[in-house]
């Protein structure tokens, strides 16, 4: 199927049902229920769960192909917010447009960034993104303030008048696709569950599609192998006459554009930008996702993204008393204990929780989530074979 | 001129904080070979050293003072510091004062304790991997220190006082003839100053002068070397890297009433730092240390309101212009030797 071999299909068929039935699969607890908190399934959420995952997949096809690690992607997100933002504020308020000018603006600093940057390698190449990825910060936070609204960042506001189908009113122009607004919903109610479908959502989830599909495309590509040969032995690939550099060069600006996707597709769901989202914690955290989820795998980053978000949102949100109420069917010494023994891991701790989570995915499971979920899978299969082995091995003895 | 002279002191605590951390990465990074970047996580702790020492110093009980009575009559509950209970009164304020000097003393054993730790339990494992894997444990243990802290300590940020006696500021312009109040330089910098400069100066001169350095030295030019030798140069590299991590943790101490110590310090720092050892050179000490103060000086330098007029928000980006400059045009960095994550 459009090009994929039976495996990959799957793989592909199993994103897609994902990410079209994320409403259901994220809201599997009744309203008003005890654990209601833990639902996902609404918009904001969702689009967050998306966009970090096209980020993460654009992140992983250069640190999980060529083994250069950046620590300065999410500059080129923060430079898509803010193309995408003011196609909107001057062009017009389709998304469309907004989303290609990110993709484009970003890809065209990647391919600067990257040009210089790869002339380095190891722990270079990764203070060099880095020193890029702060300057672009500051510059952003103090100097360039007329085009990035500094600290405060940019809106759209109902002074902005672009050129096509703006608001007529006065009012604050929104977001949309062809008249269609974002933040347009359709909710179902089937007892006491209340599933909401978002317009923005969806098209978040064709782009990440798209994203994994492409994704797919270069890791089974010649291209993707050129990519692994510079990962495993670079010196091997310039004797064989391949030059590195336009290999790493195209991964780079291409997982710049990703991250400009995702950027631009932020902006397209919330209308704003501030500097922040280009800060160099934000470029650890894509990282952070990309390593937890399997780096060099094609699932891993969209799982690890979706895992930091799932903490971020819900995890964080867990206080004390909810803890309390949680055991409190123990006595109560023993109920004070537990909670103060696991309230510095959840709620506002889930940092802590996240840090451990990523030292231990580092140090026992180089190839992340989706390694110990074949590892696992592994060691039931093998256990199946080795019963079938006695089994056999026994027969003769009797 | 004098504004000049204004400027490279100003750049010169801050080049101090940024050399003795540089100082203490490079020696990791020269002797087991690793990129560790938990040492600004390090420096925090030692900062932190300081807010506990000082908490332990004012720690006080209530004694109710039979002499005394409040607005109600009843007898008037004083807060009473241990330390004057046991030295007297003056002599307990003295020591309260000096908490952070005092937190030096409590700051070495711990960190040289940190440092083992770190590299026995965590780092050993990691030699075989490759950079990127060692560049990512360790910020993962960054991540997970730095958030340890802020769940003991809070996320604002701790004030600790300098002792009284270096408060205020040392009017220096005098002693160039200049006049008086232009120069103007905290006390306190400038001890900051003469104690990193005290610490680099030991750890070169223990380097170079004994012969554990000369063995360390010896290792990190050839280790295999060295270890056919029969010495057990592991034990020794062990060391270093806790000479490291307390050399990171005095800077933090010190630097704890210049800047109030939080639980983001480490990471902030860490950025800095690993570009002052890049700009110094991989694996180069001396490098090292001179690109924490010429950083350290252009940075204050760029921020000079006469500079800024001309280049707006220059003072914010100066220190990765010139990495990335200095990393394009030298790749090995300043001083950096041959072959040194080169491959």
């Amino acid at each position: 199927m459009f090009g994929l071999t039976k495996k990959d299909s799957t793989l592909m068929l199993v994103v897609f049902g994902l990410v079209m039935l994320a409403p259901f699969l994220l809201n599997p607890f009744p309203e008003g229920s005890g654990m209601a908190q833990f639902n996902a399934g609404y918009p904001d959420l969702m689009q967050r769960f998306v966009i970090f995952g096209i980020f993460a997949v654009g992140f992983n096809l250069l640190f999980g192909l060529t083994g250069y690690l950046s620590f300065g992607h999410a500059a080129f997100l923060g430079i898509g917010s803010y193309a995408a933002i003011w196609s909107m504020k001057l062009v017009t308020l389709n998304v469309i447009p907004g989303i290609l000018v990110a993709i484009v603006v970003a890809g065209a600093f990647a391919l600067v960034v990257g040009f210089v940057s790869l002339r380095r390698s190891g722990i270079y190449f990764s203070i060099l993104t880095l020193a890029f990825a702060q300057m672009m910060f500051a510059m952003a936070y103090s100097v360039l303030t007329p085009i990035t609204g500094g600290e405060t960042g940019l809106q759209i506001k109902n002074t902005d008048t672009p050129l096509f189908g703006g608001p007529v009113d006065g009012s604050i122009g929104r977001a949309n696709l062809f008249g269609y607004e974002m933040g347009n919903s359709m909710e179902l109610a089937v007892g006491n569950h209340l599933f909401t479908f978002n317009l923005g959502y969806y098209i978040a989830g064709f782009f990440l599609l798209l994203a994994f599909y492409l994704s797919i495309r270069i890791f089974r590509s010649p291209f993707g192998m050129m990519l692994r040969a510079v990962k495993s032995n670079q010196q091997r690939m310039n004797y064989t006459g391949l030059t590195p550099k336009r290999y790493t060069l195209s991964a780079f600006v291409i997982s710049g554009m990703y991250a400009g996707l995702a950027g631009g597709l932020m902006v397209a769901m919330d209308t704003q930008v501030g500097p922040e989202r280009m800060f160099w914690t934000a470029s650890g955290e894509v990282v952070i996702m990309t390593i937890l989820g399997g780096a060099g795998t094609l699932m891993g980053p969209v799982l690890g993204a979706g895992m930091i978000k799932y903490m971020e949102n819900i995890i964080s949100k867990i206080n004390k008393d909810i803890l309390h109420e949680w055991f409190a069917f123990l006595p109560d010494g023993l109920e004070d204990v537990i909670v103060s023994l696991v309230y510095p891991f959840i709620g506002k701790g889930w940092h802590l929780t996240m840090g451990i989570l990523f030292m231990l995915v580092v140090i026992f499971l180089p190839g992340g989530l989706v390694e110990g979920g074949q590892r696992i899978a592994k060691l039931f299969r093998r256990n199946k074979t080795a019963d079938t082995q006695d089994a056999t091995s026994r027969t003769p003895a009797e | 001129m004098d504004q000049i002279i204004v400027q490279i002191l100003n750049g010169l605590d801050k080049g101090s904080a940024y050399a003795l951390i540089a100082l203490g990465l490079t020696i990791i990074f020269g002797t087991l070979g690793v990129v560790n970047f938990a040492h600004g996580a390090l420096f925090m702790m030692g900062a932190f050293c300081a807010v506990i020492t000082s908490k332990i110093l004012s720690a006080s009980h209530k004694i109710v003072d039979e002499t005394r009575t409040d607005f109600l009559g009843n007898p008037l509950e004083v807060d009473t510091f241990y330390v004057q209970e046991w030295f007297g009164m003056a002599a307990g304020q003295t020591i309260m004062e000096w908490a952070v000097p005092i937190a030096i003393l409590f700051a070495v054993p711990v960190m040289i304790l940190v440092g083992f730790a770190m590299e026995r339990g965590l780092i050993k494992h990691f030699y075989k991997r490759p950079h990127a894997d060692q560049i990512l444990v360790t910020f993962g243990l960054a991540l997970v220190i730095g958030e340890i802290i802020k769940y003991t300590f809070g996320a604002n940020p701790i004030q600790t006082p300098a002792p009284p006696a270096f408060t205020g500021s040392l009017d220096f312009g005098v002693f160039l003839g200049f006049e008086a109040q232009t120069i103007m330089y905290p006390y306190w910098r400038l001890v900051y100053f003469f104690f990193s400069a005290m610490i680099i100066a030991g750890v070169f001169a223990f380097l170079q002068f004994t012969t554990f350095g000369m063995v360390v030295r010896a290792g990190m030019a050839d280790r295999e070397t060295v270890g056919l030798l029969g010495i057990d140069i592991d034990k020794r590299f062990t060391f270093m890297f806790g000479l490291a991590a307390a050399v990171a943790g005095l800077a933090g101490v010190m630097y704890a009433p210049i800047v109030a110590p939080n639980y983001s310090m480490g990471l902030d720092f860490l950025v800095l730092s690993f570009v002052v050892v890049v700009v110094g050179g991989m694996g180069s000490l001396p490098g090292a240390v001179a690109a924490g103060f010429l950083l350290g000086i252009l940075e204050s330098f760029a921020s000079m309101p006469v500079v800024i007029d001309v280049l707006p928000g220059i003072n914010q980006i100066i220190i990765y212009l010139v990495a990335i400059v200095i990393l394009l045009t030298r790749p090995r960095g300043l001083m950096g030797r041959k072959g040194v994550m080169e491959e």
